[in-house]
């Protein structure tokens, strides 16, 4: 039962800032989702927490304390995107859950340890002795999960971990996740492209754009009543199997370009792309140069937006 | 996020930043090309000089010798005597002949260019074109008795070294036939086997590389899209597949160059040809320091300049290498 | 450990790979036995036999002693083959040790030795071997160490590349996270991963480190007298080729073959540990025939029919046949979606339908017409100018090294026989078209200066410079984000307009395809199962169970999602009967026998299923069964 809590997190690679001043909490025993597009930072940002990329300003707290002043062994566990590169294709699928077991795990107590995680994520554990390359896509990423619970985390940190696979794999491996979050009442940061697989995982809903986070709430009022214009892109641009794509009225912006990472636009980042930003109301110079971030506390949803609906 | 989506805007010409790295890595190569060779005098075990001389040699000349070449100083003196008197040209004096180093240079440089450049251009000639049509004829798994024949013979081509061709050649066409002259480099006909023996091993390894690159190039989906709009096969070949199969080649191309550097110093030994080969290994069994270091340095910096001109070459022709560098 | 003893094995099992095997083995079996064996004859010095050309009694002839020359090459194999192995196991272990250092060492260090070795690597490793043997002295135990040296600095930088590769992949983050060490990291993760590579290089690498000494030996650096290797005897061979010419090529084959013998193990275990897909046609057979597996629908003035088409490729255990007998038709300005999992062979599908699979690939069909013209005999102008096509990934689709605009102009140079200019001056027309913004100027830039999103407009494009009467768009949105996507899809409906064209949109988004089409069909294992109007109800379990799979901004939030269990069979082992029978809730025995065939079930709806549902949602599984 822990809060992960990212305060005012930058992470630079040279002259890209892949994160840019990130705060957000993931409070215990809830489910944060983090959607965005490629590029705006939202892997990076879990790479941080785990000590996977450089914190170059701000600090990652875990219950309050410095994950950098943790013990190498954190509590915080990661599931990856790609099933195929995360596990060691030399290694037996129960070797690489011992491997991540606290350091101390009596070696009698591994074995049943194993089973038991395996029994967890629904895999026989008989296949303990396998190598990756018996099994399917669905089943290593279950292995994954398996893996990441041996550490014993408090924090567990899902990386478009269901984005590699075929949609009647992508549910089985959903609902495992859910289950194994409520029972263990893991925190969780679930990141995710989709916003639909986001909305039917998380208990809050955080949206990053170009390194930032634009808008966070709760799922249900961040989905149906979204206050930045950008999270009102993404909802309008989701497909669905009930509302017609093409029904919409024609937007003068659609054409714009997605921004670039490396030369991020001055004031509000999405300006370039907004709806309601200056490109359609030519008063709203505004955008063009003051920052939204600044006072996004005081809106509803903390929406980096100085026009928030 | 690794893939950063590509820039979208204007932005300047990536080659000037290009250039000035290349260049400064150019410089920071020579200045340790340099330095190794500097250092390598004073890693040899011993006094070079005494075993340059001789055990028989008298002390005092011996010692008369070190004190010439400035031997007894602090090394780092040494050193900034050695770099100002490179950047004046002054390469030293050989031990065996007492001939300046730059003027054994400048007599036997040429034959060895020659004999490089005429062995790199027959490799290109013969290379790409036998690459490109064993490519095309065996596309797509056609005709397996060609491409395993053309596989072994340039498999086994490739792995014979350069002398060990020369001498069969000198074998069979110099002794056994009588074609060509064994040694010496007096008429063109004395050119043929030198030039053949280092040339068909790099033609060998290049004609097959051309093959696969254009294969894989042929499998891209770009050559899909080409063949989608329907163009005429020789244009999807000739504009599409080629120009990046053969950029995939270039590296390579670079790297045998100067692998062909470094075959020079072999066939010259078999062929007795006046060239810088003969004479380093000639320097090298004499101990002759000062002449082995100049040789060294030639060598070594000719290399770091075909490695230069590849990167440019590849630049002009790949839009994207530039980028990819800087 | 399993996979490389039959990597190792596999590569033996070929013939080249069997060749070379005996050939090293023998080798191996002469340096051990010959000095052992024959050391006395070769070292026999016969002052009545002096520089003799090859004899009875002496196969290879003798030296300028009078020794006899063959067994002299033979006693010499344990030498040359011993110095080289030597060279190359110092060389490999002076490798190791400066690629691991700098992942040990402080960052300044590390980045110190990867320069040096990135300067000594651009030199050519006998030009390296001459150096150190100036360092290390003329003679054996120089040249060995020169070798060594030599070889080095190619090992340090595979090490590195291959360790880096392998430290990028998540395994390795996923380790470092639980808390493994630096040093059990590069014993466990690591250094395991690269072993194999690094053992077919090293073999590779002692079979040109026994040239190179040969090289070395026989310019009078390496070996010295009285020794003697195969250099040494070529020298001295050399010295006497218009008398004796075996004496100097014995030596040389000699060296070849031994040479050969180390590069092609390697190079063959490289060729099976390697990814290789090589397809065979032998002991493929013929491509057996099937009946139809519809019954023909009167097209009509369909723009595209496809009639019980198969795409097959040849395998080593006969052929695979990805694309079982699909047919349908799209009717001019129709949007069709083609909906399926990996593996359902609509790709190919879509690739066969515009003659674009290239042999091996065999294409069949009873009809296939384009146009109201047989696809197999319309001439490159037509499809050129009235089939557009855009694949799924833009970055590869284009030519890396052409600008934009040229590739675009191609189609109308070849095809309209405009000019260059008036080529180029449509191509920039046809940008604007598909609102890339500033076309004139995006049209003379490199396809990686432009964005995916900008890529794919530019795709579709280069299928407006004709007239299309249809476009393919194979997974055109997969590899875009969905802001992006949605353009992209509101352009294509948009050229539909515009041009009138049909529209057949590849997918494995059941929601696009819903949300962009009339008619879906639906593939599964290289059939259509089900061809049904996007608003009605389906009735075939298979689009039933992707449709409650499928996550949308209205799924329950407190239900478990519907899952499918097991997985698709693979293209080369579909079973008897229905493909879906064994993930199928409403599977029976006849299911499991016959094929059942893809017939109409109501006005523009066809069904291939046994036990069509017609009453709402039942049987969905929650678990994902064992595979």
């Amino acid at each position: 039962m822990s809060a992960l809590e990212f305060a005012g997190v930058s992470v630079r690679y040279g002259r890209l800032t892949a994160v840019d001043g990130v705060s957000l909490t993931v409070p215990s025993g809830q489910v944060v989702g983090l959607v965005g597009e490629s590029g705006s930072g939202k892997s990076t940002l879990a790479k941080a927490a785990v000590g996977l990329a450089p914190v170059s300003a701000g600090r990652v707290l875990l219950d309050g304390t410095d994950v950098r002043r943790l013990p190498r062994r954190r509590p915080l566990q990661m599931v990856f995107q790609d099933p195929y590169s995360s596990l060691d294709p030399r290694m037996a699928i129960g070797e690489s859950i011992t491997e991540a077991m606290p350091r101390g795990t009596a070696r009698g107590a591994r074995r049943a340890e194993v089973a038991r995680l395996l029994e967890l994520v629904h895999l026989d554990p008989e296949r303990a002795g396998m190598l990756p390359g018996q099994l399917s896509g669905g089943q290593r990423q279950r292995v994954a999960l398996a893996r990441a619970l041996a550490g014993q985390p408090k924090v567990l940190i899902a990386d478009e971990i269901t984005s590699a696979l075929d949609v009647s794999v992508q549910g089985a491996v959903l609902n495992l996740v859910r289950d194994v979050q409520r029972r263990l009442a893991l925190s969780m940061l679930f990141i995710s492209h989709n916003l639909a697989v986001v909305r039917y995982v998380s208990d809050i809903v955080a949206v990053m754009y170009l390194g930032r986070i634009v808008e966070a709430g709760p799922a249900e009022q961040v989905l149906t009543d979204p206050q930045h214009p950008y999270t009102r892109d993404l909802l309008a641009s989701a497909p669905s199997t009930h509302r017609d794509l093409l029904a919409d009225t024609d937007d003068p912006l659609a054409d714009t370009e997605p921004a670039d990472p490396h030369h991020p636009p001055a004031g509000c980042r999405y300006h370039p792309r907004c709806p309601i930003g200056p490109l359609v109301h030519t008063d709203r110079t505004l955008c063009t140069h003051a920052d939204p971030a600044a006072d996004a506390a005081h809106r509803p949803h903390r929406a980096a937006c100085h026009f928030a609906a | 996020m690794t893939t950063a989506a590509a820039p979208a805007g204007v932005r300047g010409s990536p080659w000037p930043a290009f250039a000035a790295r290349r260049l400064a890595r150019f410089a920071v190569s020579v200045w340790a090309v340099l330095t190794a060779a500097f250092l390598m005098i004073h890693l040899v075990p011993g006094d070079p000089v005494r075993a340059a001389l001789g055990m028989t040699a008298p002390a005092e000349l011996v010692a008369a010798k070190r004190a010439e070449l400035g031997l007894d100083d602090p090394l780092w003196v040494q050193y900034g005597h050695y770099v100002r008197n490179l950047l004046s040209g002054d390469f030293g004096t050989s031990m065996a002949s007492g001939q300046p180093v730059a003027q054994v240079i400048g007599d036997r440089l040429p034959s060895t260019l020659q004999l490089a450049v005429l062995a790199f251009a027959v490799v290109v000639v013969v290379a790409v074109p036998v690459g490109v049509g064993f490519a095309v004829l065996t596309r797509g798994g056609r005709r397996r008795g060609a491409e395993l024949g053309f596989t072994s013979v340039s498999v086994f081509l490739a792995a014979v070294p350069e002398f060990l061709i020369a001498v069969g050649l000198v074998a069979l066409l110099a002794v056994g036939l009588g074609w060509f002259p064994v040694a010496g480099s007096d008429d063109p006909s004395a050119y043929v086997l030198p030039v053949a023996a280092l040339a068909i091993g790099p033609a060998a390894v290049l004609s097959r590389m051309i093959r696969v690159e254009l294969l894989s190039v042929l499998g891209a989906d770009f050559v899909r899209t080409a063949r989608a709009k329907r163009l005429p096969a020789r244009l999807v070949y000739v504009r599409h597949a080629l120009p990046n199969a053969l950029t995939a080649t270039l590296t390579l191309g670079g790297l045998m160059l100067t692998g062909m550097v470094a075959g020079t110093v072999l066939v010259e030994n078999v062929f007795a040809w006046p060239g810088l080969g003969s004479t380093i290994v000639q320097s090298i069994l004499q101990k002759d320091y000062p002449l082995v270091q100049g040789i060294v340095l030639v060598y070594g910096v000719g290399v770091l300049l075909v490695n230069l001109l590849v990167d440019v070459v590849l630049g002009l022709l790949d839009p994207r290498s530039a980028i990819r560098e800087a | 450990m399993a996979r490389r003893g039959s990597a190792w094995a596999a590569a033996v099992r070929t013939p080249v790979g069997a060749c070379s095997a005996v050939l090293l083995a023998g080798v191996v079996v002469l340096a051990v036995l010959a000095p052992l064996l024959w050391s006395d004859a070769a070292a026999a010095i016969d002052t009545d036999a002096i520089g003799q050309s090859p004899s009875g009694a002496h196969w290879f002839g003798t030296d300028a002693l009078g020794r006899d020359l063959f067994f002299r090459t033979l006693v010499a194999t344990r030498l040359s083959v011993g110095l080289a192995v030597l060279a190359t196991a110092i060389g490999v272990g002076i490798g190791v040790v400066l690629g691991t250092l700098p992942s040990v060492l402080p960052r300044w260090a590390g980045r110190l030795l990867t320069a040096v070795v990135d300067i000594a690597v651009a030199f050519p490793g006998l030009l390296l071997a001459l150096f150190f043997a100036v360092i290390f002295g003329v003679g054996t135990q120089g040249a060995v160490l020169a070798i060594a040296f030599a070889v080095a600095p190619a090992f340090a930088r595979l090490v590195q590349t291959l360790s880096a590769s392998v430290s990028g992949r998540d395994f390795v983050a996923a380790a470092r996270i639980s808390g493994v060490g630096r040093v059990r990291l590069l014993a466990r993760h690591v250094l395991p991963n690269i072993g194999e590579p690094l053992v077919v290089n090293a073999t590779i690498g002692a079979g040109s480190a026994l040239l190179a000494f040969a090289g070395l030996s026989f310019l009078g650096i390496g070996v010295q007298a009285p020794d003697f290797d195969w250099g040494r005897l070529l020298r001295e061979g050399l010295d006497g080729i218009y008398v004796n010419p075996v004496a100097a090529l014995a030596p040389c084959c000699a060296v070849v073959l031994a040479g050969l013998a180390f590069n092609l193990v390697g190079e063959t275990v490289a060729g099976v540990v390697g990814v290789r897909t090589r397809t065979s046609r032998r002991g493929a057979g013929p491509l057996p025939s099937v009946p139809p597996a519809v019954a023909a629908a009167p097209a009509g003035d369909a723009v595209l029919v496809v009639e019980n088409l198969r795409v097959a490729f040849p395998g080593p255990g006969g052929w695979t046949v990805p694309v079982r007998g699909v047919s349908f038709s799209v009717r001019p300005g129709e949007a069709i979606g083609v909906v399926g999992e990996s593996g359902s062979g609509k790709s190919l599908t879509a690739l066969a339908v515009s003659r674009l699979i290239e042999a091996p690939g065999v294409v069949t069909a009873d009809r296939l017409e384009f146009d109201g013209k047989p696809v197999d005999k319309a001439p490159d102008r037509e499809l050129g100018t009235a089939l557009a096509m855009v694949f799924q990934d833009p970055m590869t689709s284009f030519n890396p090294a052409r600008r934009v605009g040229r590739q675009l102009a191609e189609v109308s140079e070849q095809h309209h026989g405009l000019s260059r200019r008036a080529a180029f001056a449509r191509a920039v027309d046809r940008l604007a078209a598909v609102r890339v913004p500033a076309a004139a100027r995006r049209a003379r830039q490199y396809p990686h200066e432009f964005s995916g999103g900008m890529r794919q407009r530019a795709m579709i494009g280069m299928g407006l410079m004709g007239q299309p009467k249809l476009v393919i768009a194979d997974e055109p949105t997969t590899a875009l984000d969905v802001t992006v996507q949605r353009q992209v899809l509101r352009l294509l409906a948009r050229t539909r307009e515009a041009e009138g064209a049909a529209i057949l949109l590849i997918s494995h988004d059941i929601a696009v395809v819903s949300q962009t089409c009339e008619r879906m069909l639906v593939m599964y294992a290289g059939r259509v199962v089900e061809d049904l109007p996007t608003g009605s109800p389906a009735q075939h379990p298979y689009t039933r169970a992707l449709l409650a799979t499928t996550v949308d901004l209205d799924t329950d939030r407190d239900e478990p999602l519907a899952v499918i269990p097991g997985r698709p069979p693979e293209p080369d082992q579909v079973p008897e009967g229905c493909a879906f029978a064994a993930r199928c809730p409403l599977a029976s025995d006849r299911c499991r026998t016959e094929d059942p065939v893809l017939e109409p079930a109501a006005e523009g709806h066809r069904v291939a299923c046994w036990h069509p549902q017609v009453s709402v949602l039942s049987g969905q599984s929650h678990e994902e069964g064992a595979a």
